[in-house]
């Protein structure tokens, strides 16, 4: 394992900032600790990078300790790289300075060739000679990710790399950054708060709440088998629906059932409530079932409806944007699920 | 869109802000294109080697001795935690508030054959025992390098607190430790600020005559002053004080080109204040003691032996013509304060409502005289104004007879006032511009759709809006002026006597006692703005 911690806790004062982490990256693997402003998710990446002492657990890098109760390797001893999110360039440097910075150990003309070909990496070769002030915020990035890449670090620490730059911007950066990352191998730790930059970017993320790790996992699991309702709000938009099962063990919801095979052999026995994603409910005219759309939202190449059923209960709907629907009108709706999760009814 | 007469009175305004320092430039500039031929000018062959040489010598310690001074308290306040480190912060500025001849004036009084120090030395070491001569070049730098230290201690902490925590831990992570961040990253991005602060403290030091008058170094400006007042030759004085103003304005030059320069500082690097190291326990006593030793042999032993000297002679010193000597200062001050504040606020709305360049550039060239030592403006503008002052006398001679009156220009306070405004308006401007510049453009738009335009807006508008800042302006003209010697010296009445006037002729005296009183009433105005500042800086932290 490239990078490993075990139940880390730290604490800022009275307030616990990160408590019983634990996860682990393979080499050449992207990790993504994902979550709302103040769940912890900086502080872990401080801890990894040796910015923060461990009040419990223990850190490894490449098998070796680096912090644990009574150990600190300190940070210029780690061989971590770190792109912050204001990139934190030495502004009274060139690109290429920046990116010798941290090759004092090599000669000075091996030094010169290994920060020409990482800047080549990252497509910056002829911004070389110019000044962190001189050049757009793409670029900066760039040459952030270049400097701490140069070194060869064992492990590649990103701080919200994306937060300071435009969207579109960032959609094509996050493609380049994975493509880059994998083939270098390079193992690498984001910290977001995007879940379609956690989405794009990692092939593991882990989402925080409040200091903890509510479910560390694949993009894919944590979309479609989210362990809590907190999970399933904050990877994509969810609703819920209550269900009760029948002795054949098929789901009976208010939109129909659910067929056993789909059900996740975790559910309760109890009266339940089944995750709907809006492309977990599919408009169909001849459906029986229909629901009153309350709000609609255009997004191009579909509407996203909020229905009101019969019940009184809302879900939201993705339909494609041909079926053009006014609020008020009653549309016919199937469920269409592959997966189903539940939660006991009385959770939140 | 404004329409022509406001063009031509903001142009007006500004040509006629511009005059009093373009007068003493180019009158000096004129002495050196007329060749002299002055009994005096052979004299110069001899005055100005040594003159510049000492000064060159002075400036070149004091920048070194300041430089160093001001940017290791910096570091020690900005990155490490100390016992009393909040309090050495701000009380680290607290010399600023001494004039540089005041702190001389104790220096040579305290460390004299007589004083204090040397007599206990004696008593203590047998009566061969000397200190080296305070009052010698080396002396004089040691003087000059305790009061500016504060200009590249302030600007440079600044630097060092703006380098943001995540610069220094992108450094880290790059395999420096703390130590070899400081000299490889932070070092050089506050290069620019500790060099303008550098900048500041030779430009001073050029300018400065208090010290090495009380010290009998000969400089530039002592010379300029004893060409004039020993030797009564204008030509000598303007050709020397030409020589000055050129070096003084390359200084100013460099100055402002280093701080605008890449502007690291203004490129801010964020990521939260640079965090502080807590020293263990001895290194912290260490450092606290570092610190307090600055702070005592640059502010509070000089302060303690000025009082004490103040309180020796205050029975026979303090009579009516002290109450003189105070009103006259302030007065003095105050309406020189009025003047470059007016003139201030002047020119910074005329530069707001007309943007041309050309007139940009004439209102930064009103403000330069800053950069210009108080010898020269006052030689400079003296000259013109005597010739003048020559002209209409002869006019009236030839058309009034004997009933013509006794012009006397050149003496009055007309002369003085003008000098202060070329020297101080950009102390005036700095303040007044940049709240005018906080005064958002759509705000005057508002004003006029309104229907409340020209000066209507600026009483309605701007001027409430600008109270803190004129009266920041108008505080620091004051103590500026409260503490101001060439001019005043050179330029007054014939008699006039001010608190700054009073020091200098008891040092000239060697009567550094008697010099305590007159010193303690410019001190206490001087921790006016040392306050101000101190305040600023304890609310950023």
């Amino acid at each position: 394992m490239s990078l490993e911690l075990h139940d880390v806790s730290k604490c800022f004062g009275p307030r616990p900032a990160v408590e019983h982490l634990s996860f682990a990256l393979a080499a050449g693997e992207i990790g993504c600790l994902l979550g709302p402003s103040g769940c912890g998710k900086t502080t872990a990446l401080r801890c990894v990078a040796g910015f923060e002492t461990l009040d419990a657990g223990r850190i490894l890098l490449q098998g070796r300790v680096v912090s644990d109760h009574d150990l600190h390797v300190p940070p210029h001893a780690r061989g971590v790289g770190l792109v912050f999110q204001e990139h934190a360039l030495f502004p009274h440097l060139t690109a290429l300075g920046n990116v010798e910075f941290g090759l004092r150990a090599l000669a000075s003309a091996e030094r010169r060739a290994r920060a020409v070909d990482t800047l080549r990496l990252v497509g910056l070769d002829d911004c070389a000679e110019a000044y962190p002030a001189e050049l757009s915020g793409g670029q900066q990035q760039r040459v952030a990710i270049a400097r701490a890449l140069a070194p060869r670090p064992a492990v590649l620490l990103l701080d919200e790399p994306f937060a300071s730059l435009d969207a579109t911007l960032r959609e094509r950066l996050v493609e380049e950054l994975r493509t880059l990352l994998k083939s270098l191998g390079m193992t690498a730790l984001v910290v977001t708060h995007d879940q379609q930059e956690a989405f794009a970017l990692a092939d593991r993320v882990g989402l925080m709440r409040e200091g903890r790790l509510e479910q560390w996992a694949t993009p894919y699991e944590l979309y479609h088998r989210p362990v809590s309702r907190f999970v399933a709000r904050f990877v994509g938009q969810a609703s819920f629906l209550p269900a009760a099962r029948a002795a054949d063990g098929v789901l009976q919801t208010e939109l129909g059932p659910l067929s056993a095979q789909a059900v996740d052999s975790t559910c309760c026995d109890m009266d339940c409530e089944v995750l709907l994603r809006p492309d977990d409910i599919v408009h169909d005219d001849d459906a029986p079932r229909r629901g009153r759309i309350v709000d609609r939202v255009f997004r191009g190449a579909n509407f996203l409806y909020t229905l009101e059923l019969a019940s009184g209960r809302r879900v939201l709907a993705l339909v494609p944007s041909h079926h053009d629907h006014h609020v008020g009108e009653l549309i016919g709706v199937r469920l269409d699920t592959e997966h189903v999760v539940t939660f006991a009814a009385g959770e939140c | 869109m404004s329409p022509f007469p406001a063009r031509a009175a903001a142009a007006a305004t500004v040509l006629l802000l511009a005059v009093p320092v373009a007068v003493p430039v180019l009158s000096t500039l004129a002495a050196w294109a007329t060749p002299a031929t002055d009994v005096w000018s052979h004299q110069l062959q001899h005055v100005l080697p040594r003159a510049g040489l000492n000064t060159a010598l002075l400036v070149l310690l004091v920048a070194a001795g300041a430089g160093l001074l001001g940017t290791a308290l910096a570091w020690l306040v900005a990155a490490h935690d100390f016992p009393g480190r909040k309090f050495f912060g701000w009380a680290l500025l607290a010399p600023l508030a001494l004039p540089g001849y005041v702190m001389a004036v104790v220096f040579a009084g305290a460390l004299d054959f007589s004083g204090p120090l040397q007599t206990a030395g004696r008593a203590l070491l047998g009566d061969t025992w000397r200190l080296p001569a305070v009052r010698s070049i080396g002396g004089a730098a040691l003087v000059l390098t305790l009061t500016l230290y504060p200009y590249v201690y302030m600007l440079a902490r600044v630097a060092f607190e703006s380098t943001g925590a995540r610069t220094l831990e992108a450094a880290q992570s790059l395999g420096l430790d703390r130590r070899a961040a400081f000299r490889r990253v932070v070092l050089p991005m506050a290069r620019p600020a500790i060099a303008a602060g550098i900048g500041l403290v030779a430009m001073e030091t050029l300018a400065d005559f208090g010290v090495v008058a009380a010290f009998n170094v000969d400089t530039f400006t002592t010379a300029i002053y004893r060409a004039w007042f020993g030797m009564f030759s204008l030509a000598a004085a303007l050709q020397m004080a030409a020589l000055l103003a050129l070096l003084a304005l390359v200084a100013a030059g460099i100055e402002r080109r280093l701080r605008g320069g890449r502007g690291f500082a203004a490129q801010r690097s964020s990521g939260g204040m640079l965090q502080r190291v807590r020293l263990p326990a001895a290194q912290g006593r260490w450092a606290a003691a570092a610190a307090s030793t600055v702070l005592a042999v640059a502010f509070v032993l000089p302060l303690a032996q000025l009082l004490a000297w103040a309180w020796q002679h205050a029975a026979e010193d303090l009579d009516g013509r002290y109450l003189g000597f105070v009103l006259r200062s302030v007065a003095l001050a105050a309406s020189g304060a009025i003047v470059v504040v007016m003139a201030a606020v002047t020119l910074g709305y005329a530069l707001r409502s007309d943007r041309r360049t050309w007139l940009q550039l004439l209102g930064r060239f009103a403000s330069v005289g800053y950069a210009l030592p108080g010898t020269v403006l006052a030689v400079g503008l003296f000259a013109p104004i005597a010739m003048m002052n020559g002209w209409m006398q002869d006019w009236l001679d030839v058309h009034w007879g004997d009933a013509a009156p006794q012009l006397a220009l050149q003496g009055t306070l007309l002369t003085m006032l003008l000098a202060y405004l070329a020297r101080f308006l950009a102390v005036g401007v700095g303040p007044v511009e940049s709240g005018l510049a906080r005064i958002h453009r759509n705000l005057d738009e508002a004003a006029v759709s309104l229907g409340a335009r020209g000066v209507a807006r600026l009483g309605r508008v701007h001027l409430p809006l600008l109270r803190g800042s004129v009266l920041a302006a108008a505080v620091l003209v004051f103590v500026d002026l409260m503490k101001e010697l060439p001019i005043t010296l050179m330029t007054r009445p014939f008699g006039f006597e001010t608190l700054a006037v009073r020091v200098f002729e008891m040092a000239a005296e060697g009567e550094w006692a008697r010099a305590a009183l007159p010193s303690v009433f410019i001190v206490a105005a001087g921790l006016i703005p040392v306050w101000f500042l101190a305040r600023r800086f304890t609310h950023v932290a």
